[in-house]
């Protein structure tokens, strides 16, 4: 139906448009692609994220879902609209303010919503809030700080705090690249193109294991008008293989007779935008011959399985193992032991953006334009797809809408830049929901059986833990989730004896890969639930066990590494303790006053986690220059993905070089201008990259100040072209313009590195993974409607050791948002391949799902990272699922050993708890 | 009619698209070729995927005199267009308060500005909000073409699983609940996994009316996302039929009345547990409608 179009006539934020378009294009197509205005996201092209919220006649509505015929004669508004004569509304600013945007791709579509309710309600309640932008999924930020937001709206405007020289750090300043995602300028992957690029679009495996044989593919180029060509694994110029650790790499661009996957790629078509976006996928000549799939680590194991690949018997990618003590010397000391067996499914990134970017050949180098959280990584993985030195590929990160670890692998970057290169001209994608989902890694499956033993004064005598993990068709993260699981097993918490394994299975699914906390909030889950068990056996408060057993300055974690400050636990756990004894006296008092009908509960869990990568090098780079004008750049190479590195590393060097936070030009990603700053993955931004900039601008002082012959205690400051020093006696001034400018334009410019110190592991996981750890401990009260197996959040509580907090409501931000995922986990989310591909099936939080979070922010200074900071964006969604069953264990009774607890199942451990399995 | 003159036509001069803002002209369009048609399209777009459009769209969203609410002597009409913000925002009486709990409970803010009662019902989910809480007034729908006007009880109009008995050169332009079944009160409760947004797991609609004697003088009650098609439960009517209207009501349901339904085990949930989450649902819409009376 694309040949016929009709002309339109509507109105579009008070401007007349004319235009021709195919009548049923939906609008969100029509203000993108023929109006320019990208402000209006496209998360799912199914009403399911409400990321293209438009206003038709001021009624809400999702433009994905409306035909542009329908729009003639009417007045369209998008979130362009909000901002008059450049200057934010108060709705804008007070998302800014709030800090209620991070990635900011839901962003546009939670403004319209919020101006909608705000013209009817211009002081609304929370609940109203709530239920006006319910049609809206955000990802990032646990959606606390958006209601926030539209409920000050009303209030006049504040001004931004803006430091001075030496108080950034600590300082809860709005995100440095805020701005353009309130105006909905921001530019997201889908977002930017050059005029005229093709398109490419992928041919995948309908079948999650299937061999394919091609039809004519010459014959199919030739008749139909308007494709350029065909890409298959034979177009590929160098090697058909990618992975983000090189001695694992098993993932072909494109596969070469079979697909080991539903959703893995076998061929791509490039072709016209036009003819491209109507064609029928099902037209490309291609046979698909259906093998049988392996789905699950127990299968794959079988003696007679099928092998995925090569070299790796009975389908094991790699097991990890760490050991300490003398397990069952330590159970025998028990006085009471409690074990349990745990499932977790396939977890989902759902990031609102789905995958998309273009390339462009530069004569013999390649550029590519995508989203991505780790751009060297990229860059050298292209290369080697592309036979191309690495200096050949330039890898620019567009804005990205939210990754939580799977934009660290490469997607859509092969398909792109095969056919750019091939066919000489830019060449764009953008991946669908489903494709999206279908195709990219996912949260490992875990089946974890572990064990605890305890003194009956509390004490831990032993802890074992075994975990298969369902690794997926292809390597991806599976050996970091491998070694990080048995790292992590025993929690922040000092086990003498302690023996834990965990195997990854090669399956006929979706790579699994990282996701917030690499193995680590499925192995928490289980060590967390039996704690309880055998507090409960000990009869002790299930804080008081934690605390006794909590790890201390100068104990041995259980891979023998000793840290002699910096352990926060403690400091995490006391700061709830008067939380703890308020929530537990709430809980009694309302089951006391309501009858067997609903049940309240609470419950708490803790976590550590390692920043940076474990036992491997992980550097990061950072450059800070002045130029002659007196400007000062940071090349900041960290990815935000929405976190805000931008943000906290920019003032980290802020403080160290000495200048206004706002006085920094920040220089993004970009593999020509910023030296490598690692991958945003492992909590290691704030840390590593934060270590390099804090370096970095304290070499730059230094050289300042050797430049202008005075103490190394003086201080300056930059007022245009002219620098002036003070020193005890003296201030001078220097005119910037007379020294000599190096080729990037600096007058002085200083280069770090930071790589943290860690030591390898020994055949028992002996050995120093990580130079830093976070810790942290959350309670969650909740009530359980024990007829339906309904459960409602009522609070959390979140107590988190960052070491210091460079940016406090950026670490709200963190919380609230690992919160949310964490809550997703544990009641709802559920992937499926073949059932759930689409953000209708696969539910995660919404507006009426997040419940009120207190945030206590514990500081306990760390030796190594900068100003004392440690990592936190993983820590954050580990105990918040595991205080959840928990607390549903205290409500009830009921243990939940699979998860998601969806309500069948919650129900089905009420029925067994209480005796009553019909 | 509001043709698209302007329209290219493809290959074989079939119009491709069509907004007729009269009747008559769509039912004559309907009455030559086959079309689909199109509403809110909040099932039609989703449904669509990446796949090109292929067939010819009837898009009636341009039908003004389909959206609204109006009565007559005999019936409540709600015509085909009316979106679920217009049902949550009509003055319908208490009768149809089901009705506007489903439609407050239909996707989000988005979908119910957008969403129509006759896409919800010829799109024939099993899961479908706006059908029971309809079932429970004895909804009648009414289907016209070229030929003339048919109305079939709404429990006769969906025949199963995203199936109904409209004629493809019919469309569904009204639904009308006779005035006698719109009396008492009534009650829907959802369940789902998450707050908003969440395609039903088990749903109940229940209309009580009382005698003067605070006894059950009718109701209708209905389950839904526990069969292929939405259902009344006449067991359970008959049973109740003339009980005393008290907190002691709830209590005479039990599984039996529920042995017809045959819920489907799926992500959302078992088919056991449906049958259960089912049951209490309509224990406590029924307590609902008793506090109300
Ligand atoms: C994110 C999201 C959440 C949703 N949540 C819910 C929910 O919670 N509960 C629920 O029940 N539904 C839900 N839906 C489904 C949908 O919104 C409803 O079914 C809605 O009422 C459909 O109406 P529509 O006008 O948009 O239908 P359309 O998409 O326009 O049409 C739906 C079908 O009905 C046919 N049709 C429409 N009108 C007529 C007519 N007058 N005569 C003949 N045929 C007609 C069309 O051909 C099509 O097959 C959801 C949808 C989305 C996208
Ligand atoms: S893109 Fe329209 S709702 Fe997701
Ligand atoms: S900020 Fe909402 S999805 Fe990222």
């Amino acid at each position: 139906m694309s040949r016929g179009l009709i002309d339109l006539d509507f109105t579009v934020n008070g401007k007349a448009v004319s235009l021709k378009a195919p009548p049923a294009e939906r609008l969100s197509e029509v203000l993108r692609n023929r109006l320019g205005l990208k402000g209006t996201k496209v998360g799912c092209d199914a009403g399911d994220c409400g990321a293209c919220s438009v206003r038709i006649d001021g009624i809400l509505t999702c433009a994905c879902m409306v035909a542009a015929a329908q729009t003639g004669g009417r007045n369209v508004t998008t979130v362009e609209a909000l901002a008059e004569n450049g200057q934010l509304s108060r709705l804008q600013d007070a998302f800014l303010e709030f800090g209620a945007a991070q990635c900011g791709i839901c962003t546009p579509g939670m403004l319209v919503s919020a101006a909608t309710l705000l013209e009817q309600s211009p002081a609304p309640s929370r609940e109203e809030v709530e239920d006006a932008l319910s049609g809206v999924l955000c990802r990032c930020t646990g959606y606390r700080k958006i209601v926030d937001a539209v409920m000050h709206a009303a209030e006049p405007r504040s001004t931004a705090e803006t430091p001075s020289a030496g108080d950034a750090i600590g300082a809860p300043i709005r995100r440095l690249d805020g701005e353009p995602k309130v105006t909905g300028r921001d530019v997201f992957a889908a977002d930017d193109a050059p005029d005229g690029a093709l398109v490419v679009r992928v041919i995948r495996s309908p079948h999650h294991h299937a061999g394919f044989t091609f039809g004519d593919l010459e014959a199919f180029v030739a008749e139909t008008p308007g494709i350029v060509g065909v890409l298959t694994a034979k177009d590929i110029p160098g090697e058909n293989r990618f992975g983000v650790i090189p001695p694992f790499a098993d993932q072909p661009a494109f596969a070469e007779d079979a697909c080991r996957f539903r959703g893995e790629a076998a061929a791509a078509i490039v072709g016209d935008a036009e003819v491209m976006t109507g064609l029928d996928l099902s037209t490309f000549p291609i046979e698909w011959h259906e093998r049988p799939a392996l789905l699950t680590p127990n299968a794959a194991q079988k003696e007679d399985a099928a092998r995925l690949h090569e070299g790796r018997d009975n389908n094991i990618l790699i097991k990890g193992r760490v050991a300490r003590g003398d397990i069952a010397q330590g159970f025998a000391d028990a006085d009471a032991v409690a074990e349990g067996q745990f499932e977790t499914p396939f977890v989902e990134h759902a990031y609102i953006e789905p995958e998309a970017g273009f390339a462009r050949r530069v004569g013999d180098r390649i550029e590519i334009h995508a989203c991505t959280q780790a751009p060297h990584m990229d860059r050298e993985a292209m290369a080697v797809v592309l036979g191309l030195a690495g200096d050949q590929v330039r890898i620019v990160p567009t804005a990205c809408g939210g990754g939580f670890g799977s934009k660290l692998d490469i997607s859509l970057q092969p398909y792109v830049a095969l056919a750019a290169w091939k066919f000489g001209r830019p060449v764009r994608i953008t991946y669908t929901r489903p494709e999206s989902m279908m195709s990219t890694t996912k949260r490992h499956p875990s089946e974890i059986t572990c064990r605890v033993g305890a003194a009956s004064d509390g004490r831990i005598t032993a802890f074992e833990l075994r975990g298969t993990f369902n690794t997926g068709a292809y390597a991806s993260w599976g050996p970091t989730v491998a070694n990080r699981v048995p790292v992590h097993g025993s929690g922040p918490y000092f086990i003498p004896n302690y023996e834990a394994e965990a195997t990854a299975v090669h399956t006929n699914c979706a790579p699994s890969g990282a996701f917030r906390g690499f193995g680590v909030p499925q192995g928490a889950i289980a060590q967390e639930a039996v704690f309880d068990d055998v507090a409960d056996r000990l009869g002790i408060d299930p804080l008081e066990f934690r605390l006794r057993n909590v790890l201390t300055n100068g104990q041995p974690t259980v891979t023998g590494q000793v840290f002699e400050k910096s352990v926060g636990i403690g400091a995490c756990l006391e700061a709830l303790r008067p939380h703890w004894s308020r929530a537990g006296k709430e809980a009694e008092e309302y089951n006391a006053a309501n009858g067997s009908g609903w049940r309240a509960g609470i419950g708490i869990a803790s976590c550590w986690y390692g920043c940076g990568n474990t036992s491997l090098p992980n550097p990061s780079t950072i450059k800070v220059g002045i130029t002659p004008d007196g400007g000062v750049r940071l090349h900041q190479g960290a990815a935000d993905i929405g976190q805000g590195a931008n943000t906290v590393i920019t003032q980290i060097c802020a403080d160290a070089l000495g200048v206004p936070v706002h006085d920094i030009e920040i220089l993004s990603a970009d593999t020509d201008i910023t030296p490598d700053c690692g991958k945003t993955s492992a909590s290691r931004q704030t840390f590593v990259t934060g270590k390099a900039a804090m370096l970095a601008g304290y070499d730059l002082k230094r050289r300042i100040l050797r430049h202008a012959n005075v103490s190394e205690h003086a201080s300056f400051s930059i007022g245009g072209s002219t620098l002036s020093v003070d020193d005890a006696d003296a201030t001078r001034t220097i005119d910037l313009r007379q020294l000599p400018v190096d080729p990037d334009g600096y007058v002085f410019v200083a280069l770090e590195t930071y790589d943290p110190p860690t030591r390898p592991l020994d055949e028992n996981g002996q050995g120093i993974p990580y130079a830093v750890f976070g810790y942290g401990a959350q309670i969650v009260e909740l009530r359980v409607d024990m007829a339906l197996g309904k459960v409602h959040l009522v609070k959390i509580t979140a107590a988190h050791d960052v070491g210091r907090a460079i940016n406090p409501v950026l670490v709200e931000g963190q919380i609230e948002g690992g919160c949310a995922q964490g809550i997703g986990m544990a009641l709802m989310e559920e992937y499926v391949p073949g059932r759930t591909e689409n953000l209708h099936d696969y539910l995660i939080p919404t507006f009426g799902d997040v419940p009120e979070i207190q945030s206590l922010i514990v500081e306990v200074e760390d030796e190594h990272g900068p100003f004392g900071a440690k990592g936190l964006g993983e820590h954050v969604l580990i105990p918040t699922a595991p205080a959840i069953l928990n607390a549903i264990r205290h409500a009830t009774g009921a243990r939940i050993r699979r998860l998601p607890a969806t309500p069948d199942r919650v129900r089905q451990a009420i029925r067994e708890a209480q005796g009553t399995n019909v | 009619m509001l043709a698209y003159e302007q329209l290219d036509f493809a290959g074989d001069c079939v119009m491709n698209y069509a907004r007729p803002d009269g009747m008559e002209d769509a039912l004559n369009l309907l009455a030559d070729r086959s079309w689909v048609v199109l509403a809110g399209g909040t099932d039609f777009y989703p449904a669509q995927g990446d796949r090109p459009l292929t067939q010819p769209i009837m898009d009636i969203s341009a039908l003004e005199q389909l959206r609204g609410i109006r009565e007559d002597d005999e019936y409540w009409h709600i015509g085909g267009l009316t979106t679920w913000a217009d049902i949550a925002a009509s003055a319908l009486p208490p009768a149809f308060d089901a009705l506007k709990l489903a439609a407050r409970e239909v996707g989000s803010v988005q979908i119910q500005n957008a969403g129509t009662v006759a896409g919800n019902l010829c799109n024939a989910s099993p899961a479908a909000d706006g059908v029971p809480p309809l079932l429970v007034v004895d909804a009648e729908v009414e289907l016209r073409s070229a030929s003339g006007v048919r109305t079939l009880p709404l429990s006769e109009f969906i025949t199963g699983n995203r199936k109904t008995a409209r004629r493809r050169d019919e469309l569904l332009v009204s639904v009308r609940a006779p005035k006698a079944s719109c009396a008492g009160q009534s009650h829907f409760l959802k369940l789902g996994s998450r707050r908003y947004l969440v395609i039903s797991i088990a749903m109940a609609a229940v209309r009580l009316q009382a005698t003067d004697a605070a006894t059950v003088a009718s109701s209708g009650i209905a389950a839904g996302a526990c069969s292929e098609v939405a259902t009344r439960l006449p067991a359970l009517e008959a049973d109740i039929a003339g009980a005393a209207l008290d907190a002691s009501l709830p209590g005479r349901i039990g599984p039996v009345h529920f042995k017809d339904l045959s819920p489907i085990n799926d992500i959302r949930g078992t088919a056991d547990y449906r049958l259960e989450a089912v049951e209490e649902l309509v224990r406590r819409a029924i307590g609902c409608c008793v506090e109300k009376l």
